[in-house]
């Protein structure tokens, strides 16, 4: 009864459940990258990972689409968010919302119409409709943490800008740039891990034409059968690194932004 | 950047053009969606051609037979829907319940502890839903666990619960502490502080932590793939995908989601309507 009524113990089922299904699971798949399918250890899986030239191009290519998709993103959704919260009268609500809408239907049968808009206009199925696709599939996750940083902005500071004679652009790059920075940076990392790991979106859009690091995961859990695991979890733990690496930067950006502001 | 009448003196024209690309975007977004429903009125096989107006791909759907073709509409659209929905409610039930109840736990916890949690909290946000997926898939055979709607559920408790721990831990640092106290101080046992006092007061965090799970459970597939097993469990999202490779989707795809997304945009509108009449009372 005491253990219950002091509530701080109350976390302990849902940490018991992170343990159990979160960090154990991402243990096994260090386990099974480190090792043979017999079993003992062995480097062999990464090995096996660089000598292969497609895997490795795979890999690079999967980061740079990935890059590009959030680079297209910033450049369309920032005037989106941006010009959202300029709005002096009351729709900006109603048009967040509308830019959040389609994300409700499911992401599958979104990327599919977006093909069949391909095919009715002729168009051929390959990078440009990956990009188009994946900017198409992700731009809410941009614009809407922009949207959220700039309409936080205290109007105050603006007039500040203005009172001590900057001009619009000036008050533009120099103090709304800026502070909406943490912002585009929870956008980066909303944008790029899921376009840098999708295997589904570019399976559908190029009608597997081209593969990217995701599919070339998924392959070695599905089709390889068991003989594939091990190679599977190496590929997985590399995608891994490229994550916690994306998100530490994000993070570490996001502290220096706050404790400036 | 709410009111700016003072210091936006923009021209008419830029107004126009600001306006006009956010129209064009919007546009854009909506078209594939608009193609959806548009060709949910005509029975073709293929999105994209059109064979005249007719409304049989939603009696197909709601009757589950095609009766000018005498055929039926394939089962297994309607167990991966039902599927869909058990699975959604289940695990964004669990997930409500368990991150409210860790939430309460982690606002208890010092300092050092909660900054703790909170990363752990963080990993299954942060982690993709192929790597989330895999893991789970090695975690399940590993254990000797047989694949299926249990473990697809507690797939899905792992990735929603962050979000409702999220939802909720705002509301709790705004709450008044004193109370809860005091109604234990007043007599209440432990359990009726917590359903009489906490809960009421959490209850708008919880309901909006728990449609943001619906919606991420609904949404999902790479987890999903990776937890289904092969007893032929699908969801709507690795149904399509089936679908998708086999070639050609099952057309009653078409009205099921207009019809979805429509129920949505009613949803809403209502709500925001609502809130809207709130803010000007």
């Amino acid at each position: 009864m005491k253990l219950i009524q002091n509530r701080k113990n109350w976390v302990w089922p849902y940490v018991a459940l992170l343990v159990f299904f979160v960090v154990l699971p991402l243990i096994l798949i260090g386990i099974y990258a480190f090792t043979a399918q017999q079993g003992g250890f062995t480097l062999q899986n990464f090995v096996q990972f660089f000598q292969r030239t497609e895997a490795v191009n795979t890999f690079i290519y999967s980061i740079a689409i990935a890059a590009l998709t959030t680079i297209i993103c910033i450049v369309l959704g920032y005037p989106a968010a941006y010009f959202m919260a300029m709005q002096s009268f009351r729709t900006p609500a109603v048009m967040a919302m509308l830019f959040i809408l389609p994300m409700w239907i499911n992401f599958l049968l979104r990327t599919l119409a977006t093909v069949e808009l391909f095919h009715m206009f002729n168009l051929p199925l390959g990078e440009g409709a990956l990009l188009f696709g994946m900017c198409y599939d992700f731009l809410p996750f941009m614009i809407y943490p922009i949207y959220n940083t700039l309409q936080k902005i205290d109007v105050s500071l603006l007039e500040a800008s203005q009172d001590l004679g900057a001009d619009r652009w000036k008050t533009f790059t120099k103090v709304v740039v800026p502070l909406s920075l943490p912002g585009v940076y929870s956008g980066i990392v909303m944008v790029f891990m899921p376009t840098v790991s999708t295997f589904a979106i570019s399976e559908l859009l190029t009608q597997n034409k081209i593969t990217l690091f995701g599919s070339l995961i998924q392959r070695s859990f599905g089709e390889g059968g068991i003989a594939m695991w091990n190679y599977g979890a190496a590929l997985s733990l590399i995608m891994l690194i490229i994550i916690g690496l994306t998100s530490f930067f994000g993070s570490n950006d996001n502290e220096d932004i706050n404790r400036q502001a | 950047m709410t009111t700016r009448t003072s210091i936006d003196k923009r021209s008419i024209w830029s107004r126009i053009l600001s306006q006009g690309y956010l129209w064009l975007l919007l546009f854009v977004l909506y078209t594939p969606i608009l193609l959806i429903i548009v060709f949910s009125f005509t029975k073709s096989k293929v999105l994209g051609n059109w064979t005249g107006f007719t409304i049989g791909l939603y009696e197909n759907l709601f009757t589950g037979y095609d009766l000018s073709d005498n055929v039926r509409v394939d089962p297994n659209l309607y167990r991966a829907l039902i599927y869909t929905v058990v699975i959604a409610f289940s695990a964004a039930l669990v997930s409500t319940i368990l991150g409210t109840i860790a939430a309460i736990g982690i606002f208890n916890l010092r300092q050092r502890y909660r900054k703790g949690v909170m990363f752990l909290n963080s990993v299954p946000m942060i982690n993709p839903d192929i790597i989330t997926g895999i893991s789970l898939f090695l975690l399940f055979v590993f254990l000797g666990i047989s694949r299926g709607l249990v473990t697809v559920i507690i797939a899905h408790v792992v990735f929603c619960t962050p979000y409702v721990v999220l939802s909720v831990m705002p509301r709790l640092q705004k709450m008044n502490p004193n109370i809860y106290e005091a109604a234990l101080d007043l007599g209440a046992t432990p359990s009726q502080a917590f359903r009489k006092v906490l809960v009421p007061e959490l209850w708008p965090s919880m309901i909006s932590g728990f449609i943001l799970s619906l919606t991420l459970s609904i949404d999902d597939f790479g987890v999903t793939f990776f937890t289904k097993g092969s007893n032929g469990l699908e969801t709507l999202s690795t149904f399509i995908y089936s679908d998708a490779r086999k070639g050609g989707l099952t057309p009653e795809l078409r009205p099921l989601f207009s019809l979805i997304f429509l129920t949505i945009l009613v949803l809403l509108i209502i709500s925001n309507l609502r809130t809207s009449k709130q803010i000007k009372k």
